[in-house]
């Protein structure tokens, strides 16, 4: 206790200390941004000269030296169609099935939750290895768009089921009791009542699971194939903007440039992602407040 | 009793798909084990610590050494983890004491783009800034500083917000307590929130550790790629997830199986790490609130 009494704020040793982890913070914050601007404008440096409306619609030229994304856009929005399709209906009903339809702490409840949350531990190289060898060679379906989409689902599965769930436990409990007292059925309740209340909720998680897919190279790389010309439909295979980037800076001489606008489409793709990720969760917030 | 027959529908439709979602990853991991089972069963796991190198596509005289790919991957894990943790927490610190709300605010923002920010676009900046940089100071410059460097920049992120999140839960009548009995700022801090935050910090270290033993991209474009053990940072390396990459792509018969064996190590590493942070997670709780 005798170091309490004797301890001031202004003693002179407590200044010192102020200062040294006000000093140490600022010093490591500064570093932390630093990088970070860094990164960003070397991307813009790099990369706008090389931005037009052209690089988004034309063809590769000179393996990428040259020319535009076009094809590699309409690729990776095709993987993302082929990920989403399956992955919402997945996701939302093993969530909904957690929520509505088990108690939270039941055994099958905590089997399901912690199968779950390992796979969200999966890194994602082993999804590609498992993607390559079970979607493409065991269901034969090849280096296709759908193989990679298919993959990204198991990969980006648990992020929808943890914000829907999140979402659906966050709506008021007493919905629940006044739709039965109304005499609806359970999946009435849920389609009618529930789902539509849950929806800003759950369109945060497929945001955010798209911002997951976009970013995704390791598990692409062996799944949805390296063509580069023009998918014809989701068995072609297509190069996803990330792996571009990936071959570009890795087995393209003097590709930096163009490796560069790519990320940069890439990064301003991620960032408008969040972005309605941030709105909904605003709305989400305000809905809340008034019901 | 046609809406009976509806509900009963529904409630089986959305039970398979949660049995389905849950079980996904045992399927994921029983296909690794089959994939790997040969390798297991032909005496190999003798040779992974016994071969010296690895040579597994050589013919006449195949080396199945697995050594150097190990500690590999866990020199870079703990080098990038030991370089991202203090930055992390002092700036988490930084934050949340020093600095007003609002501005605060933007700070969380820019870790959050940081966050998001995709792995190869990382790997390509590292391969166009840090590589040749550090190139200049001692080649190759593709090295184990390189990938750490990266990778400590990408999992910076998840330390620091997880450790603001923790700092920010600690009570406010504890900080009040210790204002109230003099003692100064940084006291508190190191006396009264750091202590309290202690549990959530941990877990936010070990999320990260285990993001860093599983990426790939950041690794397999700046570490080297050469199966050694490093006799310094400047040595390239050639980490489990890079030779995963680079080798599933023409790898055959045992080869493969090799490769599925060392995505088995990954999963099991990580699945044991994030495992044991869930059950740490209980009686955490309870001490803080």
């Amino acid at each position: 206790m005798t170091s309490l009494i004797s301890s001031r704020f202004t003693t002179r040793r407590s200044r010192v200390q102020d200062w040294l982890f006000g000093g140490i913070g600022a010093i490591a914050s500064l570093v932390t941004l630093g990088a970070l601007g860094w990164i960003l404008a070397d991307l813009v440096k790099m990369g706008l000269p090389h931005l037009s409306v052209e690089f988004f619609t034309a063809d590769m030229k000179s393996a990428g030296r040259e020319g535009g994304i076009g094809p590699m856009i309409v690729s990776t929005f095709l993987i993302l169609v082929c990920f989403l399709f399956p992955a919402i209906p997945l996701g939302v009903g093993c969530a909904f099935w957690l929520s509505e339809y088990v108690q939270g702490g039941s055994r099958i409840a905590r089997a399901v939750t912690g199968g779950v949350d390992l796979l969200a531990s999966v890194p994602s190289i082993v999804f590609g290895l498992f993607g390559m060898s079970f979607f493409c060679q065991v269901l034969g379906l090849g280096f296709s768009i759908l193989s990679g989409g298919l993959t990204l689902t198991c990969m980006v599965l648990p992020i929808l089921v943890r914000t829907t769930l999140s979402a659906m436990t966050s709506l008021p409990p007493d919905l629940r009791p006044a739709a039965g007292a109304l005499g609806l059925t359970r999946a009435t309740t849920l389609w009618q009542i529930l789902l539509p209340a849950a929806l800003p909720g759950i369109m945060i998680g497929i945001t955010l699971g798209v911002g997951r897919a976009l970013a995704e190279t390791a598990a692409l790389l062996f799944t949805s194939g390296y063509s580069t010309r023009w998918p014809e439909s989701i068995h072609d295979s297509g190069r996803a903007i990330s792996v571009h980037i990936y071959d570009l800076a890795m087995n393209i001489p003097n590709g930096g440039g163009k490796a560069s606008a790519s990320a940069l489409v890439l990064l301003l793709m991620i960032l408008a992602i969040n972005l309605v990720a941030s709105l909904l969760a605003d709305r989400c917030l305000k809905s809340q407040y008034i019901s | 009793m046609c809406r009976l027959r509806v509900d009963w529908l529904v409630r089986h439709v959305l039970g398979l798909l949660a049995v389905v979602a849950g079980g996904l990853v045992l399927v994921i991991v029983w296909y690794l084990f089959q994939g790997a089972k040969p390798a297991l069963e032909s005496g190999l796991p003798r040779r992974f610590f016994g071969d010296p190198e690895w040579q597994p596509g050589s013919v006449r005289d195949p080396q199945y050494g697995l050594v150097p790919m190990l500690a590999g991957s866990f020199l870079v894990t703990v080098f990038a983890t030991a370089l991202a943790t203090p930055l992390g927490i002092a700036g988490a610190v930084f934050y949340q004491f020093y600095v007003p709300a609002r501005v605060s605010r933007w700070n969380l923002r820019c870790m959050e783009l940081l966050a998001g920010m995709p792995a190869v676009v990382l790997g390509f900046w590292g391969l166009m800034v840090v590589v040749p940089a550090i190139s200049r100071l001692e080649p190759p410059g593709q090295s184990l500083l390189a990938a750490a460097l990266v990778l400590a920049l990408m999992i910076l992120p998840i330390i620091a917000l997880t450790s603001q999140a923790a700092l920010s839960a600690v009570p406010l009548s504890h900080l009040q307590a210790a204002a109230g009995l003099g003692i100064g700022r940084a006291g508190m801090i190191w006396n009264i929130a750091l202590p309290a935050a202690k549990g959530g910090i941990g877990s936010g270290v070990l999320l990260a550790l285990a993001r860093a033993i599983g990426e790939t991209l950041v690794v397999v474009m700046l570490c080297g790629n050469i199966a050694q053990i490093p006799g310094s940072v400047f040595d390239p390396i050639r980490p489990v997830t890079s030779t995963i990459a680079l080798e599933m792509g023409y790898a055959t018969a045992s080869h493969k199986a090799l490769l599925y064996a060392g995505g088995l190590i990954l999963v099991l590493v990580i699945g044991l790490l994030v495992g044991g942070l869930s059950f740490r997670r209980k009686p955490n709780h309870n001490t803080v609130h």
